[in-house]
């Protein structure tokens, strides 16, 4: 039950965004994310985003991964 | 879509499972993944086929429909049966089964239940039925308690007065805690569940390495992040040196989402919950503060009707050894004799995110 989709914010509207993924849009809650902007990823849970997906450190994770061998 | 597909690579997996056997220890290994999605996706991706057979996955109490109490779901039903009311619940809900009857049952007898996705879609039933009581059967664990939190707070803000919370919230470290103080219990390493640690962060588990000396690994729920983190507890275990790894970088810090903490914190207080199979766990559990009682439908709804709810569930059931670990689910007597699917007569075999309905499903070919 604690499923969470990563998805694209597209437009935030106070305390709302408009979130894609696989060509689903969204309204997803932002208030536990006051910082999110328009292009970042965010993992929705029950309508609400919970986290923000840094790229960065996604990239660190598929690094390592290629690096085990 | 973007960060699902990388962490689906097949060279990778392959790659991985290789890595994985190489550095499997002689003696057999058993991983508890704690978070029921974890589970789901373990067997879905096939992820139990490429694991060398010492290595085992025993499934934790991480599916909050099946540590939900009877007494929970029976209350759950009483309310749908009263028909001044209306019940919005998660689907998973729905087919539980209760004392005498189920949700669903319940729904084709003609009670108002309505499937919702968000805690939010509750809030606008109650806003589009203002003559009427809408009652939100809010189960979950930290992932899903500052949604709620958000929603009641919402509630207050707008006074909307026609919704109420029948809650049944719960903590993930208590339970581990409780599991590890089982000397039954022989677990070598906990899979941490990746959602629950967006909110509360990897330092909420740093006890276990600390006082039980068992490792811990946060893990995302793509095959990749499954088999890593699986990887990592096998490096621990292999090194004797445990602590608590994170593999799901990319959405889990050390402290979480602070703000989101401080969300439940303001809506809610830890109580000694109730877990089905475990009994009461020190502050395992989250009940609406005082202030906010009114929204309470336990507080503001009192059931009249006398339950005749049995305390352990239905007779023979193992629920509660599944959930400990203790047992895989075909040792369970009832298992896919008479608990399927179809008529599952406990919690892990209701939802998908159960071990028995995630054993049922997809290890059919070995019964």
């Amino acid at each position: 039950m604690c499923l969470a989709v990563p998805m694209k914010i597209k437009e935030i509207k106070k305390g709302f965004a408009r979130a894609e993924a696989g060509g689903i849009s969204r309204t997803v809650n932002i208030e536990m994310l006051p910082d999110i902007k328009k292009g970042d990823y965010v993992l929705v849970h029950a309508g609400f985003a919970i986290q923000k997906v840094d790229a960065r450190r996604a990239e660190e994770t598929l690094r390592m991964l290629d690096e085990i061998r | 879509m973007r960060y699902v597909e990388e962490f689906r690579s097949k060279n990778l997996i392959k790659r991985l499972a290789r890595k994985i056997e190489i550095s499997a220890p002689r003696q057999p290994v058993n991983i508890m993944e704690v978070c029921g999605t974890h589970t789901h996706n373990f067997f879905r991706f096939g992820l139990d086929k490429i694991l060398p057979a010492g290595i085992k996955l025993v499934s934790g109490p991480g599916c909050p429909v099946c540590v939900s109490t009877q007494e929970y779901i029976d209350k759950s039903i009483a309310y749908a049966r009263r028909r001044d009311l209306i019940i919005a619940t998660f689907g998973d809900m729905l087919r539980v089964p209760g004392t005498e009857s189920t949700l669903e049952k319940e729904r084709s007898s003609g009670a108002s239940i309505f499937t919702v996705y968000s805690p939010l879609d509750a809030l606008r039933l109650a806003l589009a039925n203002p003559s009427r009581k809408v009652v939100f059967l809010a189960v979950g664990f930290e992932t899903t308690a500052p949604a709620v939190a958000l929603t009641v707070l919402a509630a207050r803000r707008e006074g909307i007065r026609n919704i109420f919370f029948f809650t049944s919230l719960k903590l993930i470290p208590p339970a581990m805690d409780y599991i590890l103080r089982d000397r039954r219990v022989k677990v070598n390493g906990f899979l941490c569940p990746g959602h629950v640690s967006c909110i509360i962060g990897t330092k909420s588990y740093a006890f276990i390495p600390k006082r039980y000396k068992i490792g811990c690994c946060v893990a995302g729920f793509e095959p990749l992040d499954i088999l890593t983190g699986i990887y990592f507890l096998l490096q621990q275990i292999n090194r004797k040196r445990p602590q608590v790894a994170n593999q799901y970088l990319r959405a889990v810090t050390a402290s979480g989402n602070a703000r989101a903490q401080r969300i439940t914190r303001e809506a809610f207080s830890v109580y000694d919950a109730s877990w089905r199979g475990f009994g009461d766990i020190s502050g395992s559990g989250l009940i609406l503060k005082k202030s906010l009682r009114r929204f309470d439908a336990g507080d503001e709804l009192p059931l009249k009707i006398k339950l005749r709810t049995s305390p352990a569930g239905k007779e023979g059931c193992r629920c509660a050894d599944v959930l400990k670990g203790l047992i895989q689910p075909p040792q369970c007597r009832l298992f896919r004799r008479s608990c399927t699917p179809q008529t599952p007569l406990g919690g892990c075999m209701v939802s998908a995110e159960g071990a028995c309905h995630a054993y049922f499903r997809y290890r059919q070919s070995e019964f």
